[in-house]
């Protein structure tokens, strides 16, 4: 839209962006408020952002009487970078196969790539749950990330940056004598960094957020998830908000953190799967 | 080149391609295709999970059996109501926001940054934050005594537990669609607005019929994918009520039945049927409303 020029009306936005951006924050500054608080401030219902008496005992809690907190920490770690990386591979493999590679049922193939981000994930839960049960899979990392190691959306992604992608500089690599695979792993993949970014911190999220397919497959404490974890501190921890949100705090650190680090790609990644539909 | 010569050839680039796209048919194959196979099996099947699994032949039954089940009504009504609110109420704020970010504000990237929160943040951590600000000596409660409100047991009472979640959501998803919407914006001519401005339209009515018109594809995918998004809810119904779906199925959700089924009841083929039918209605609404802004464009 054309910059406004009526400056009350220019006080006003600026207004609503600062009302909204305090409705934004004030749940998370009261929760990480709340993480630095004794049970006792929590207990007396008073209404203070700081806290009267600054106290790291609830993180020291968690991390030293809860054994089980750093094992979750990890599980979600090993899961997340996992899946991460595998996907960032079978993606970027599959979606440069159907953008450039000639094979037999390859159309085939991408309208089954299409077909499947149709599909609804609680059609094939009850299935997975079976498959990985008769796999043995059930309570293991390998359940967590197999299943999730593969992503059509992103396939479908990778294809449209690849067909864009300038074919002279493949070409010149197949003069070189590089085949198909170096090709692809030297010449191709470092040119796609941009789309990479933008997966690499929409899977990492999605993985270490995921609550639904952990929920499901995953049932021995020791095996938990960081989201699991929290809801079993949940039930444990009745009324210990401060020990929740302190334990809440630390789940959101690492994405926090790949989320400022990547902001860039992020937001292009957010319009890439959206916005040209 | 020789016959055998081009066969070889032909032979590299299918092994090369098969190759590359092996990953994805396996797991795809596996956990996708495999599955949905099964799901239709499964919904025609009485399964009993007693060790091994068991199947009997029921033919429809599960599927009849819905009809009868006043849980799934409950859970349809619980589900339709989420929909129905925060579909449209997310959208409005999304495109607000993103409007308003548009309007020539500095530091858009900052404003970005503080919005996007809630939608970085894992499910369990919102809810949990949430259950403690709703909670009945909680945050919210002390804000409306404090502008003379009535007060609610936010996470207890059946009337209002939905509407807490409702609320949440909202608040958490928007900012999600507010991106698509800027990218948007962003992508409208400038010289579109400057011939609007010479004919004499004000600001007003340039949102009317130049923003709003150009900004219907973004529109359509943001409700579908907001369709789509409230039709499975179940993370925040989860941990809310324990998997309960209370208070008194408040907040009871079409997901949650169907985990319920699988994992309480250990009913797997009425869980699969239930399934179906969620996954035939999500289709059927964005199909209905793919034909609502169709037919709107023919005007």
């Amino acid at each position: 839209m054309t910059k406004l020029k009526i400056p009350w009306l220019k006080g006003l936005l600026y207004l609503l962006l600062c009302f909204y951006a305090i409705i934004t924050l004030i749940p998370f500054l009261w929760a990480l408020s709340a993480s630095f608080k004794s049970l006792s401030e929590i207990a007396s219902g008073t209404i203070n952002l700081l806290p009267h008496q600054f106290t790291l005992e609830n993180y020291k809690q968690i991390f030293l009487e809860e054994p089980l907190f750093p094992r979750w920490l990890l599980n979600s770690l090993i899961i997340a970078v996992s899946v991460t990386i595998l996907n960032l591979i079978c993606n970027s493999l599959a979606g440069y196969a159907l953008a450039r590679l000639q094979f037999h049922g390859k159309q085939f193939w991408f309208f089954l790539v299409l077909a499947v981000l149709a599909v609804p994930a609680q059609v094939t839960l009850i299935p997975t749950f079976l498959i990985l049960k008769s796999l043995g899979w059930l309570n293991s990392y390998q359940g967590m990330i197999v299943p999730s190691m593969v992503n059509a959306t992103f396939i479908f992604m990778m294809r449209q940056f690849f067909v864009n992608f300038p074919l002279e500089l493949e070409e010149a690599a197949a003069l070189d004598g590089l085949n198909r695979l170096e090709t692809f792993w030297h010449i191709v993949l470092p040119l796609a960094k941009p789309a990479l970014a933008a997966q690499t911190i929409l899977i990492f999220m999605g993985s270490w957020n995921n609550f639904l397919l952990p929920v499901v497959i995953l049932f021995d404490p020791e095996m938990f998830t960081l989201p699991l974890g929290l809801n079993t501190f949940k039930g444990q921890y009745i009324s210990y908000w401060n020990i929740i949100m302190a334990a809440s705090m630390i789940f959101t650190m690492p994405v926090l953190g790949l989320y400022i680090f990547f902001n860039r790609y992020f937001i292009q990644g957010v319009t890439f799967t959206g916005g040209k539909s | 080149m020789t016959r055998s010569q081009r066969y070889q050839e032909l032979l590299r680039a299918n092994l090369t391609g098969y190759l590359f796209m092996l990953p994805t048919i396996l797991v795809l194959g596996t956990f996708v295709m495999l599955p949905i196979l099964y799901a239709v099996f499964l919904s025609l099947q009485k399964v009993q999970l007693l060790g091994g699994i068991e199947y009997e032949f029921v033919g429809f039954r599960n599927f009849s059996r819905l009809w009868q089940d006043e849980r799934v009504w409950i859970a349809l009504k619980n589900t339709a109501e989420y929909v129905a609110i925060v579909v449209p109420a997310q959208t409005l704020l999304a495109l607000l926001l993103a409007t308003t970010l548009n309007a020539g504000i500095k530091g858009k990237n900052w404003w970005r940054i503080i919005y996007f929160l809630p939608t970085i943040t894992s499910s369990a951590v919102l809810t949990l934050i949430f259950m403690w600000i709703y909670n009945t000596n909680g945050l919210l409660n002390h804000g409306l005594a404090a502008i003379g409100l009535p007060t609610y047991n936010w996470l207890g009472d059946p009337a209002v537990a939905l509407k807490g979640i409702m609320l949440m959501n909202i608040w958490s998803t928007a900012p999600f669609f507010m991106v698509i919407y800027l990218a948007a914006l962003q992508d409208i001519p400038q010289s579109l607005y400057e011939a609007a401005k010479i004919d004499g339209a004000s600001q007003w009515e340039q949102f009317l019929f130049i923003t709003l018109p150009l900004l219907k594809p973004v529109t359509f995918f943001v409700v579908a994918m907001g369709i789509i998004g409230t039709f499975q809810l179940f993370d925040q119904s989860y941990i809310f009520s324990n998997g309960s779906g209370g208070p008194n199925n408040a907040t009871l959700t079409l997901v949650l039945l169907i985990y319920q089924y699988v994992f309480r009841d250990l009913q797997m083929g009425y869980a699969a049927a239930i399934a179906f039918v969620l996954a035939a209605i999500i289709i059927l609404v964005t199909l209905i409303q793919q034909r609502l802004f169709t037919d709107s464009n023919n005007l």
